[in-house]
């Protein structure tokens, strides 16, 4: 039911083509729009199934496994949270606050044959109840290539207030 | 914000609530906001940290206790102290970290530097002074503290009851909750903290409402095991809500896991299996094994001590009121002090699954509290009703103590009382 006790794991590429920071761009804003779309079930596809998405609770290098994080999430947890969050029962998520993100300030962090490591800036914009809020953060991406394209293999979304009070957060960031 | 106008001797604010009934200004009046963090944050036992997050000499974290920016720390003989974050010159705050060790708080605008204890160590340039300006005048204020099983507390009130009394019948609860440190002790892992646009008194209701679960957390219960949904039929297992008097209250879910180190022969669930693997690999003998996992799994209680502190199953959970329609809450995850890694980390996970901004649970939690401060507005006549119960099942409550069936709202009118109490007092 829950994520595995042991520490994340990462998907081996599989295909050895060099990958672009451009084509690593084009994959990241699908899912930024899969995710302003609230297109979880797509999004589901464009990962692999060793991959891990992190929130961490502290800014910092530590380690995820040994630390509490806002998100923490295998293969199993990311289609445990799409199901609740496409269910219609869960409250902060029918609907969810509306969102327009973008993602830029890319820096290729490392490069190898079937893989890259993409550090970025994301500017996140929700709405709901006449309310606008403003959600900034840190993201790294691993992205390797497989048999069926580019897949996410590690996404941690560092935000600014990682260690401050935030609030309920019924959409994925 | 709360204004800082002194309260009057007596207040009609503590009419606002009648039996089993409360007025809708309760969660709406800026000036009832004001008058409570004088009349309640400024007059009882408020909890500010446990003992391990002061892990060693000269330790600290900065918390607040009803609207006051607090320092509590551990100084070098050990001793804890909750000290006001305000400079005794011209009101700055000491220090503006969440946590740390630091043998000395500078005050960043003139330098007057204080001891952990809140001793005013020196000022800088002190000839500007008259002649017998004296540093040992002006430390830090400090405030009463006490301690009971990890759980420090702090008052502004020189005539509050012992700690012990105040937190009476809730005792023998805080150490039950603290058998989930598997006789390794309890140590905070981390927390989740978040606000919501609500009063404090809707959070507060909610750590002894089991009503709420079945319909609020389906999305939590669905993404669970059959074996664990069952666990969490909060509903269904013979559970009861009992009144500990001085507004505290325990809401008993799971009767199963009230004792942690009771029947510990029962199989493991399937949940825990693999982690009961990796511990017997680590060498753990069997007995260790059941004690860390049974552990692990939390308590089948929510214990609410009035005003700002819960014991909730597995994890504390402590609120700070902001303004009358703004409250802050922190999830502190707990684990296994100096037990083995492998458990914490499973800790860690299960926290995160339920609790936290981004959890399964927390999110539709707040999103249902913001619905009550938006629907207050509505209907100025119109009672907020916590008269929910029937009686508790027979041979669970203490002789003696108000009870109800594990829906019941007994727990809220419990804290209703010591509100209620507290205001006219």
């Amino acid at each position: 039911m829950t994520t595995s006790i042991f520490a994340p794991t990462t998907a081996t590429p599989r295909v050895a083509q060099v990958i672009t920071l451009a084509e690593a761009q084009a994959l990241i804003w699908q899912e930024a729009e899969l995710l302003d779309t609230l297109g979880y079930k797509a999004w589901l596809d464009l990962w692999t199934a060793e991959g891990y998405y992190v929130i961490p609770t502290e800014r910092g290098d530590g380690d995820p496994v040994v630390q509490l994080n806002l998100l923490y999430d295998d293969d199993a947890m990311r289609r445990m949270r799409v199901k609740r969050l496409t269910s219609g029962f869960a409250m902060a998520s029918s609907p969810p606050a509306r969102t327009v993100r973008t993602v830029s300030r890319f820096v290729v962090a490392a490069s190898e044959p079937g893989l890259i490591a993409v550090r970025g800036a994301q500017i996140l914009v929700e709405y709901k109840y006449d309310r606008t809020r403003i959600i900034a953060a840190d993201v790294t991406y691993r992205i390797v290539a497989t048999d069926d394209g580019l897949k996410l293999d590690q996404k941690v979304v560092t935000l600014i207030n990682a260690d401050d009070p935030l609030h309920g957060i019924g959409y994925l960031l | 914000m709360a204004t800082t106008a002194e309260p009057a001797a007596t207040s009609s604010a503590g009419e606002l609530f009648q039996g089993d009934r409360g007025d809708s200004r309760l969660y709406r009046d800026p000036a009832l906001f004001a008058e409570e963090m004088d009349r309640i944050f400024k007059k009882t036992w408020v909890w500010v940290a446990h003992a391990s997050e002061l892990a060693g000499p000269n330790t600290f974290k900065t918390t607040q206790i009803g609207a006051q920016p607090v320092l509590v720390t551990r100084d070098k003989a050990g001793k804890v102290n909750v000290l006001l974050n305000r400079c005794r010159h011209r009101a700055a705050t000491v220090c503006e970290k969440k946590r740390g060790r630091q043998s000395v708080f500078v005050c960043p605008y003139h330098g007057w530097s204080y001891d952990p204890d809140g001793t005013l160590r020196k000022v800088p340039h002190s000839w500007g002074y008259e002649e017998g300006f004296d540093p040992a005048q002006f430390p830090l204020q400090s405030l009463r503290v006490d301690e009971y099983n990890g759980m420090i507390f702090a008052t502004f009130n020189p005539d509050a009851p012992d700690l012990a009394e105040h937190l009476g019948a809730a005792r023998k609860w805080i150490d039950l909750f603290m058998k989930q440190g598997a006789g390794f002790g309890v140590k905070v892992l981390g927390e989740h903290s978040f606000r919501f646009p609500g009063n404090w008194k809707i959070q507060l209701e909610n750590t002894t409402d089991a009503y709420h679960f079945p319909i609020v957390h389906k999305t939590f219960l669905d993404s669970l095991d059959e074996e664990t949904e069952n666990v969490f039929d909060v509903l269904g297992q013979g559970g009861w809500v009992e009144d500990l008097g001085n507004g505290h209250s325990v809401m008993v879910m799971i009767p199963a896991l009230v004792d942690l180190e009771h029947d510990l022969d029962a199989p493991i669930p399937e949940r825990f299996a693999e982690l009961a693997q990796a511990l017997r690999d680590e060498g753990h003998d069997e007995a260790t094994v059941r004690k860390v996992v049974r552990a692990v799994g939390g308590t089948g209680f929510n214990l609410n001590m009035f005003p700002n502190i819960a014991c909730s199953m597995a994890f504390f959970r402590e609120l700070r009121p902001i303004s009358v329609s703004e409250t802050e809450v922190h999830h502190i995850a707990i684990g296994l002090d100096g037990g083995p890694e492998l458990a914490n980390r499973m800790r860690l996970r299960l926290h995160e699954h339920f609790q936290g901004p981004l959890g399964f649970g927390t999110p539709d939690d707040a999103e249902g509290w913001e619905r009550v401060q938006r629907g207050v507005q509505a209907g100025d006549d119109m009672p907020i009703m916590v008269n929910r119960g029937v009686a508790a099942p027979q041979g669970t409550a203490e002789p003696g103590h108000d009870a109800g069936d594990v829906s019941s709202e007994t727990g809220m009118r419990a804290a209703y009382r010591m509100w209620k109490r507290m205001m006219q007092g």
